[in-house]
């Protein structure tokens, strides 16, 4: 069970943040070698309980730490990011390290190549720092899809972290990493970052560019961080966004931005729109309260509390599991058995190279999704289903759009339950894809938006509250979640582990 | 019951760019197996295909070629499959929105005899479209070898409407095909090295009527005779099986090039589903209407209009003109000449014959055949030698000797006159004098000659060339050898 942290938890440099952390570094309080080693540390003390890494490398990490450390002392520190140890989710290629996608499929996979996102976050100097456990391929709700093992919630050993980013989550709420990478596709940065109390956010569909984020749903997917406050992810945002000339689909903001300015000095009141839709059945009742509460806050601050309809919201799961399954399927024919993958002893030709490497390979959940996303695009029915969602998915946006000419930002519970007991889904996927019922349709309309801890529930489980922006509007959604944050003390609190 | 042939073409060309459709990787055929890969050719995890610019430009000016209408958008869809060629076991192409629509090409069918030009028609393009290469497999005894430096490399799909009736169009589609995008710097259309590729579908219907009957599909046509052999293998074989009261299956067929037979691959129930959808990682394309402009006013003239124009304004014959132009570096090569020396007839005859003979020469033991802009001569060199044989400087006999030794040295005509001494001699006087020596050596010829036989004066006439080591002015020589025993 959880207790609310010590305030001696609170001074160990693994529940410390980047903005604490990066002046400590640069007032030479602190070295990254120090720091490093002690997360580290913590890591070691820790892991076998919360199980948030597939694997890590101490001595490559101490060796980008002492790095780190000689480029400050030579003066030539990189920025706030120089020397913060930040873990990686197990679906972004680093170069040498294995990218296994927390799949069988890619268990003897070593990328040759690090993601554009990882580029960035070396240019920052940052300690890059293991392969965090997921869903396999990004699939699922809960972690509990890893071929490897499962991932506990740090508040609660015997519940999930959520997913598909689960082991990233952990990792930031148990301090085994300053702040991680995850992606986002129907909300498994978000939903994840709610059950574990700490903040997730996924950007604009197109601002962090994809190459070298392995494809799950590629209209869908973007890469984001979690981090323990907004202010965090803001730096870490501001360091990974740019167009990419390897990523058609990546776009420059079309105003150049300045997060962590942005929400130092925008200060409100805003107009706040709330989806009467997303408090209708399904939703725990700890959670909508909440919510409410947190509603309430905003109005006590002279905010506009606007009642929106985003009428097509009941869609937005089917359609959903018809773009992204159909997409998937595609993304994941690559894995075939005959270049990198796993390849099965047992063919004797190419269609049963195929199927039985693809057989051995992939979980449940995996050919679940491929299964259905094939059968959507296959002839005869690809009108009815995939041509459909997409015209739907359009009227999807079109709400936000409309409600957006009226609010400045959308509140809206993350996750409509907090975290659930190991087991307690994985036998009914339908069950695990409501989950996302509130992060789903944002991912469908390419909106930023972002997880940040709004309480718990009497167990003493976390809560998070969804800030939704418009389209390229982070800096005003960073604002209102920052505002939210400073007021509450829910980012200072940890699990005890 | 008559029966005639409908034959439709899909052409797959390589188009001549630098880099692949959707990676800087670089292309170049023969390289050591697996060398030209990138993350993105090989579909790694994470991997993003980005457009190649030149290519969407190489096919505009295919288009333009072809008298198509070049898209105001186009966009790129997945064609599913798995085959383990292709790395992501999806194909980016473009199904519902092609670069380029309609179309037709001008072919030229062979005529009753090599020397004589065939009949003219236009043979109508439904659309062309980009799409990517996948990689090659080798198929050995137990094992098949896959080699990906192929694959992503960009091709052009030309698709023609069912427009050709016999092998015989087909073939010349083909070759108006290959000269036409030769000549455009689209491809380089060696089909042995795979830069050309035609399926070939085709059906048969009772003559006259209006419906189409069905078709089979012959795939991977690797040589121009294959296609034909092929074409007409099919046609028969269809024609058999009507004939027998039987009907057509619509199905894929492979040509057997050692058994000179086709075999069905897979049937129409068999046929893959290919679940087209947009390519959700590449953005449409806009095509720029001012640069679309650009790239038409920049083409060079085509083939035909360019046979067309040297028999008009040439007067070249369709002898010459047949072996000039499909090549363009040579018509090229020929108007610079004329240029320099207005004497068109002539000029063609030293290129077609002698010009060609010698770029050739090195092929006859494995090399291939130089090419005009290769070689050392320039238009200058054929320019004077025709010129001073037109000035009578030298002999048109004496001009085949100069050619050969220009072609090894470079140097102009007339210094080579000038240094083996090779200059016509039109002096009268030793001309006469050896033609009284010749007639009164050889009185069986001139008594020949007399008796009505023309022929007989070549014999007197070569004592003569010999003397003068082949100098003697030969119009000079026959009038005077005439004068002496008419």
């Amino acid at each position: 069970m959880t207790q609310l942290s010590q305030s001696e938890n609170m001074s160990s440099l693994f529940n410390q943040t980047i903005t604490q952390l990066s002046a400590a570094l640069i007032a030479g309080e602190l070295s990254s070698l120090e720091l490093t080693q002690a997360i580290i540390d913590r890591t070691q003390a820790v892991e076998a309980r919360v199980k948030a890494f597939i694997e890590f490398d101490e001595a490559d990490a101490l060796q980008q730490a002492k790095a780190s450390d000689a480029r400050r002392a030579a003066g030539q520190s990189l920025g706030p990011l120089d020397g913060i140890p930040i873990g990686i989710k197990d679906t972004l290629a680093v170069k040498d390290q294995p990218l296994r996608c927390a799949s069988k499929m890619l268990e003897n996979y070593v990328s040759p190549y690090d993601a554009s996102c990882v580029v960035k976050l070396r240019e920052a100097g940052a300690v890059i720092w293991g392969r965090l456990n997921m869903d396999e391929f990004a699939m699922g709700s809960s972690t509990e899809n890893s071929a490897y093992h499962s991932t506990a919630n740090p508040w609660d050993l015997e519940r999930i972290p959520g997913g598909s980013s689960g082991g990233s989550a952990a990792a930031v709420a148990a301090g085994e990493a300053i702040a991680t990478l995850g992606s986002d596709t129907g909300g498994s940065i978000r939903q994840p970052a709610a059950l574990c109390g700490v903040v997730g956010m996924k950007p604009t569909y197109g601002l962090i560019s994809r190459y070298g984020l392995v494809a799950f749903a590629s209209s869908l997917d973007q890469v984001g961080p979690f981090t323990r406050t907004v202010e965090d992810a803001a730096i870490l945002l501001q360091a990974m966004i740019g167009k990419d000339p390897l990523d058609s689909t990546s776009i420059e903001a079309p105003v150049k931005p300045d997060y962590v300015a942005a929400l130092k000095s925008k200060k409100g009141p805003w107009k706040l729109g709330v989806p009467r839709e997303f408090f209708a059945a399904g939703i725990d009742p700890e959670v909508k309260a909440n919510i409410e509460q947190a509603i309430q806050w905003y109005k006590s601050q002279g905010c506009e509390i606007v009642d929106v309809s985003l009428p097509h919201s009941n869609l937005a799961v089917p359609v959903y599991y018809i773009v992204a399954t159909a997409e998937a399927s595609s993304n994941l024919a690559r894995f075939d058995g005959v270049r990198y993958s796993h390849r099965s002893q047992e063919a004797n030709d190419a269609i049963s190279l195929f199927s039985k490497s693809r057989g051995e390979g992939f979980g449940d959940e995996v050919k679940r999704r491929i299964i259905l996303g094939t059968y959507v695009l296959s002839s005869g029915y690809y009108d009815a289903y995939y041509l459909r969602a997409q015209k739907i998915r359009r009227l999807i946006l079109a709400d936000f759009e409309a409600a957006f000419t009226q609010v400045d930002a959308i509140l809206t519970p993350t996750s409509p339950t907090p975290a659930f007991k190991r087991g307690e889904r994985s036998q009914d996927p339908l069950a695990m894809y409501l989950s996302d019922v509130y992060t789903i349709s944002v991912n469908l309309a390419g909106l930023p938006a972002i997880s940040v801890p709004s309480g718990f529930t009497q167990s003493g489980l976390p809560i998070g509250l969804q800030v939704i922006g418009k389209a390229f509007g982070e800096e005003d959604m960073f604002a209102v979640a920052h505002a939210f944050e400073q007021a509450h003390d829910y980012q200072q609190q940890t699990p005890q582990l | 019951m008559q029966y005639e042939a409908v034959i439709g073409l899909e052409i797959h060309v390589q188009l001549k760019t630098r880099t692949k459709m959707f990676t800087a990787a670089p292309y170049n055929y023969g390289a050591a197996a697996n060398t030209l890969t990138d993350a993105v050719v090989l579909g790694l995890p994470g991997s993003l295909p980005v457009l190649n610019h030149s290519a969407i430009e190489k096919c505009v000016q295919l288009g333009h070629m072809l008298d198509c209408e070049i898209a105001e958008v186009c966009k790129w869809d997945r064609k599913n499959y798995f085959y383990p060629d292709s790395p992501k076991n999806y194909q980016l192409t473009q199904n519902e929105q092609p670069l380029c629509i309609g179309g037709r090409l001008e072919i030229e069918l062979p005529g009753p005899s090599r020397n004589v030009e065939g009949a003219h028609r236009w043979v109508t393009l439904n659309r062309i479209h980009l799409e990517e290469d996948p990689g090659k497999l080798t198929h050995e005894a137990f094992d098949t070898l896959i080699d990906f430096n192929r694959a992503g490399v960009p091709l052009a799909e030309i698709v023609t409407e069912p427009d050709m009736s016999s092998s015989e169009e087909a073939v010349a589609f083909l070759n108006a095909l290959r000269n036409l995008i030769i000549y455009g710097n689209i491809s380089d259309c060696d089909m042995e090295k795979g830069q050309m590729r035609c399926d070939a579908n085709i059906s048969i219907r009772p003559l006259g009527s209006q419906k189409l009957g069905t078709r089979t599909e012959m795939k991977n046509l690797n040589s121009i005779s294959n296609v034909r052999a092929s074409i007409e293998y099919e046609i028969e074989r269809q024609t058999e099986i009507l004939e027998a009261g039987g009907s057509i299956v619509q199905e894929t067929r492979r040509w057997d090039v050692d058994q000179a037979i086709s075999f069905s691959l897979r049937s129409k129930e068999e046929a893959h589903d290919y679940r087209y959808f947009p390519d959700p990682d590449l953005v449409p394309v806009q095509l720029d209407r001012t640069r679309v402009a650009e790239l038409k006013a920049a083409l060079p003239e085509r083939p035909f209009d360019k046979q067309r124009r040297f028999q008009t304004k040439f007067e070249l014959p369709y002898t010459l003109t047949s072996v000039l132009c499909p090549t363009r570096e040579l018509c090229q090569f020929f108007e610079d000449a004329v240029a320099l020396h207005p004497a068109p007839k002539a000029i063609a005859n030293y290129i077609t014959n002698d010009l060609l003979r010698e770029l050739s020469a090195g092929s006859e033991h494995g090399a291939s055949a130089l090419a005009v802009n290769d070689c050392q001569l320039t238009p200058a060199h054929i320019a004077n030698l025709v010129q001073i044989i037109d000035a009578g400087l030298i002999s048109k006999q004496i001009g085949k000797e100069v050619f050969t030794e220009m072609f090894k040295t470079a140097e102009m005509p007339e210094q080579i006159v000038e240094r083996l001494g090779l200059k016509q001699s039109s002096d009268s006087d030793e001309i006469e004098a050896l033609c009284r020596a010749a007639i009164a050596g050889n009185a069986k010829a001139v008594a020949q000659y007399q008796a009505g036989n023309e022929k007989a004066l070549n014999a007197l006439k070569g004592p003569v060339m010999k003397a003068t080591q082949g100098k003697a002015n030969p119009a000079l020589l026959h009038q005077l050898l005439k004068q002496l025993i008419d």
